[in-house]
């Protein structure tokens, strides 16, 4: 079991590897590939937000000179099989729907055809010159008329699962999690808090649209450069949407400009490879922002119901949650993590969790940095904020009191190892900003955040090179530092220098399989791959030195990167560092490599409490945040500016989704603001420093501790805006985003009651 | 995007001339200044190939004459130039302070007011702080010079008065005598790289005792253009521009908006916004003045 221990790696902070490349632009990135012959494909997108296709004819596009392809829905195999992996999940015959519609067109942006032309130019011309015949149906644009029995259906074929015998729903699916006894329990409760919150549609907001470039070699098998969470896959959702096999297909993942979950799916690489057969070239295709807001994943808008009851002294008695969540086009909301994370912070006797899956016409949800987690816990942080108020206690109090700990059973089933929401809760109590009044006038909110966190598979190979270089090999996109991370666990294992490690995020082709990095898994899982590579290495020194100092492996000890006889081996050598063996191994046996792959168990949640302070501008309804304080438990963290950075970036995300960021649409179903002006992500100025404070609580699934802290930081802000704004508005704005016309109307509507 | 051509005079005559002759042979021209709306607009929008004419290789769009009376601008000068010169700040803190929101110091390295008030877009931030401060463009074409104050140069949503072959070489502003000074403040949803949902410009003159003797309210992004609102000129005109004639200026601000509802903002927030803006805009504007 790990436990606080004295690093000379691990928790130490030098410059990620990646760093220097990006910030003078030298990095390429997934727009950056470019090939000899190559050409250029684009999307046409459906102008209607629900239609049925009759037609698409691409005749006149390919008359023109420079056009060399059209394709469409009918290009490609119908009834692919199976599930996707990674964090969104769904069907592969889903996904090859949502990348080019078949029969119906399922919401505004909707690819229905594609072209590849001699120039980009001349491919979005070419665009204007394809045919499509549609027949417009009537939207479903919100979830609770999606919801209403003879509501117009997003897919005629759709049904609930599990309630089939009912017939054609927009709900895909219904969770369920119950304990107790939740009517007894509010019986007993002395305050009660019932209310209705909503959430909108957000994005993701990755700096680098998606992009990918397709080659086919002579015999037939396909080259992918992408930026991409997860290049394995890519290859198998590639592969699955063009009814070939993984081994026709290579893909060779760019840096990455951000993803946050988004790129854990695919829209372009099956067409970019369609077209590349059709063609015999390279293709390249690039999104314009515009597109990756009309057809890539946002994450669902949702509608939550919480009621949640306590006695006087703060024990919660009973809680109930309903949530319902737009899935998009096709099945497949996060509302299951929603209702698993929705009380996940405590110990809770009677509950009960209803989770919806419903269809709407808008782009199909994408994973979001712990999805389903933020609309849900926006609704019960937001709740417990006036369960607090109504019993007159401290908003951490309450929470503390009701405190999930180590052999809590979890809400969702299993029983929690140690966690650290009850460190974080106490941190935040004595922080300096907590103890420090606000400001006259200022509100001030507080919450928790959880995210579970995964492992999944990984591997990685670490090889010496005949200088003592270091090069460890694995297969997990780098989007937050974590090649720095896999450099200082290597470094730390082995006892060497961090710049004697060089870490590389391999092709399908150079590395073992890693699942998607997404989850938080990337640290924790291929981490744990790294470490136990590494250790294969330090075997495999000890039998070099014991070879060369005739002595069994046995009698070697590996200490601070060195070979040494063991205490009570008596022989008379020097020790032998990892840089001699590297340098004689020619002579002592050849290359030296370790490898590991595994399917890592024991993520270890990850807690999170912020609080904030607001001003609220009582003319105008803007809301500026002062203040924001971060605490979350880490587990271990290996390279501490990075989780930190994890932390910033995550709460920066939360607070643009609780003050502007929204879809707003027209009643047919078209996204207004399908641009960075205005889908108000935050910029700089608009927020205060992001206080940090990192709890360790380590996971005792691995060896250094580490849990993902890559997600939870988005969970809480939410709620914290929230409850801030209501504190300092003296009534409660239930729903997102606070943005100034919001707030402004609601508290005109509040003078006048 | 597909090939344009780019032509740089560096006279007013050859402008003019330019401009003439691809409107007789009904060939499409279009100025460019600083180009951060104009090269923005070409790779999205507005793609048709066009000829592009710089007026920045011009002398007469390229002077700045702070010392006289009027004051000249040249619609060749980026902003960052008018931001960092005290003097002008001095004289103008109000159009400076619309100067210096138009998006970054990176695009304000570019942008001109010129091209904000040739974009003529109704949301252009230092419109109103060109109309308050009472600035008239001067407008070079084929038949010669002409006049036309700030306020009567807009005609609706990115349109204006300008013909085929004219440009705009500058704006004169009559020089703040005494006790005079202006304020400019828009609302944005975030403290930068935003367009305004509504924004307000006053520029006032106060006698020694406070009393205001002259005022001009210019207010934008509530209605198809940039608008002079002489009633709310009228509401401080002969006051003390305390809370109550600042309250009744912000209403008849609200009263001349007619703005429309979409993603940036709804009637009734632009209605209610545009008048707090005036009142706060108004008092810096007084505080400034009581100041000289
Ligand atoms: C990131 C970003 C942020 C922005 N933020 C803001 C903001 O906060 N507020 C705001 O108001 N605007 C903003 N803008 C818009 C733009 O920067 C301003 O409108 C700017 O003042 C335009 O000036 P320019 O010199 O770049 O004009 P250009 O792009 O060169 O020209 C603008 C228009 O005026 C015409 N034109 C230019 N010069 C002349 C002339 N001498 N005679 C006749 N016509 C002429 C052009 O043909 C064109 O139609 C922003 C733009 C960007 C890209």
């Amino acid at each position: 079991m790990a436990e606080a221990r004295d690093y000379r790696a691990i928790g130490t902070r030098p410059v990620r590897p990646d760093g220097v490349d990006k910030v003078t632009g030298r990095a390429n990135f997934g727009a950056d590939m470019n090939l000899p012959n190559m050409i250029h494909g684009k999307v046409l997108r459906s102008p209607h937000a629900h239609a049925r296709i009759k037609r698409v004819d691409g005749s006149r596009a390919l008359e023109m000179p420079g056009v060399y392809a059209v394709i469409s829905g009918a290009d490609f195999p119908s009834g692919a099989e199976g599930e996707i992996s990674g964090e969104g999940g769904g069907t592969v015959s889903d996904l090859a729907m949502n990348i080019m519609a078949r029969d119906k067109a399922l919401y505004h942006g909707h690819a229905v055809a594609a072209v590849a032309a001699k120039t980009a130019f001349l491919a979005e011309t070419a665009l204007e010159l394809i045919d499509v015949e549609y027949e417009v149906l009537p939207p479903v644009l919100d979830v609770d008329v999606a919801m209403e029995p003879g509501a117009t259906l997003v897919n005629e074929n759709q049904r609930t699962r599990g309630n089939e015998s009912a017939g054609p729903s927009n709900i895909a699916a219904v969770t369920k999690f119950e304990r107790g006894d939740p009517e007894a329990g509010f019986a007993a409760a002395d305050v009660v808090v019932e209310r209705d919150y909503r959430v909108p549609t957000a994005h993701q907001g990755y700096i680098e649209p998606h992009a990918c470039t397709a080659s086919l070699d002579e015999q037939g098998r396909a080259t992918v450069w992408c930026c991409t969470q997860g290049h394995f896959d890519v290859r198998s959702m590639t592969a699955g949407v063009l009814g070939k096999s993984v081994g026709e297909i290579k893909v060779i993942p760019s840096e990455i400009g951000g993803g946050f979950g988004g790129k854990t799916v695919i829209y372009l690489e099956p067409l970019a490879v369609k077209l590349s057969e059709l063609t015999g070239r390279p293709v390249k295709m690039v999104m314009s922002r515009e597109e990756v807001f009309r057809a890539t994943g946002p994450t669902s808008a949702s509608h939550c119901k919480i009621k949640v009851g306590a006695k006087r002294d703060g024990t919660i008695t009973a809680a109930t949650a309903w949530l319902a969540y737009e899935a998009g086009a096709y099945p497949g909301a996060p509302v299951g993590p929603g209702c698993m994370s929705v009380f996940a912070p405590y110990d809770l006797e009677n509950f009960r969790i209803e989770g919806f899956d419903v269809l709407v016409n808008k782009p199909k949800a994408a994973a979001y940095r712990a999805p389903g987690a933020p609309q849900s816990m926006h609704a019960m942080e937001s709740a417990m904020d006036e369960l607090a108020r109504g019993i007159g206690m401290d908003p951490i109090d309450l929470r503390l009191e009701n405190c999930a700990d180590e052999g809590t059973q979890a809400p969702y089933g299993p029983v929690y190892p140690p966690i650290g929401i009850r460190k974080c809760l106490e941190a935040a109590k004595v922080h300096t900003n907590y103890t420090t009044p606000k400001a006259e006038g200022t509100g001030r909110g507080i919450a928790a955040g959880f995210w579970f966190n995964i492992g999944m598979q990984s591997s990685a190979e670490v090889r010496l090179s005949e200088d003592g270089t270091v090069t460890v090999m694995e297969g997990s996109p780098d989007i937050g530092g974590s090649r720095a991370s896999m450099c200082l666990m290597a470094a730390e294992t082995l006892g060497v220098p961090y710049d004697v490690v060089r870490a590389h995020v391999g092709d399908t082709e150079s590395t073992g399989f890693c699942n998607v990095t997404g989850g938080s898994r990337t640290t924790f899982a291929t981490g744990l791959a790294v470490v136990q590579a590494c250790e294969d290495i330090i075997a495999e020194c000890k039998q070099r030195a014991a070879a060369t100092w005739d002595v069994d492996a046995d009698q070697v000890d590996w200490t601070e990167g060195e070979a040494i006889p063991k205490p009570g081996v008596n022989i008379d050598v020097q020790p032998l560092s990892l840089a001699d063996i590297a340098g004689s191994m020619g002579r002592t046996g050849g290359p030296i490599l370790g490898r590991a792959s595994l399917n890592a168990q024991g993520a270890g949640a990850g807690f999170s409490v912020n609080f904030a302070d607001v001003n609220v501008d009582q003319e105008t309804g803007k809301v500026d945040i002062l203040s924001f304080t971060a605490i979350q438990d880490a587990g271990t963290a290996i390279h501490p500016s990075y989780v930190e950075g994890q932390m910033q970036g995550g709460a920066v995300q939360g607070l643009g989704w609780a003050l502007n960021e929204e879809y707003i649409y027209d009643d047919n179903g078209v996204m207004e603001n399908a641009g960075f002006l205005d889908y108000r992500v935050p910029v700089a100025s608009d927020m205060p420093m992001i206080d940090t404070q990192i709890i360790e609580v380590p996971n005792p699934s691995h060896p250094y501790g580490v849990r993902g802290v890559g997600e939870t930081p988005i969970v809480a802000p939410l709620a914290v805006t929230s409850n801030a704004v209501s504190d300092a508005l003296g009534f409660r704005i239930s729903d997102l985003p606070l943005s100034p016309p919001r707030v402004l109307a609601a508290i005109d509507a509040h003078e006048e009651d | 995007m597909e090939a344009y051509a780019y032509a740089r005079p560096t006279t007013l005559d050859e402008a003019v001339s330019l401009l003439a002759a691809h409107a007789n042979e009904g060939r499409r021209t279009q100025l460019l200044a600083g180009g951060t709306d104009v090269l923005v607009q070409m790779r999205s929008v507005d793609r048709e190939p066009r000829t592009l004419v710089d007026v920045k290789h011009i002398a007469d769009t390229n002077r700045l004459d702070i010392d006289s009376d009027p004051v000249f601008i040249g619609s060749a000068i980026p902003s960052a130039i008018l931001n960092e010169n005290e003097e002008l700040k001095s004289l103008f803190p109000g159009l400076i302070e619309a100067a210096d929101l138009i998006g970054s110091t990176q695009i304000q390295g570019r942008a001109t007011i010129g091209g904000n008030l040739c974009n003529s877009s109704p949301a252009g931030d230092t419109i109103p702080a060109i109309i308050a401060a009472g600035g008239v463009c001067v407008i070079a074409g084929s038949g010669g010079t002409r006049r036309v104050a700030c306020e009567d140069f807009l005609t609706g949503v990115g349109t204006n008065v300008l013909e085929a072959d004219e440009l705009l070489v500058g704006l004169e502003f009559p020089r703040p005598k005494g006790r005079t000074a202006d304020g400019y403040l828009r609302f944005i949803p975030r403290t930068e790289m935003d367009i305004a949902v509504a924004g307000a410009g006053v520029a006032l003159s106060l006698d020694d005792g406070g009393t205001c003797t002259a005022a001009r309210v210019a207010i934008g992004a509530v209605a198809p253009t940039a608008l002079l609102v002489p009633a709310a000129a009228d509401a401080l005109i002969g006051t003390k521009v305390d809370d109550e004639a600042l309250a009744a200026a912000g209403a008849a601000c609200t009263a001349a908006a007619s703005p429309i509802s979409d993603k940036r903002g709804t009637i009734e927030y632009r209605n209610k916004v545009v008048a707090v803006l005036c009142r706060r805009a108004g008092a810096n504007a007084r505080d400034r003045a009581l100041a000289r």
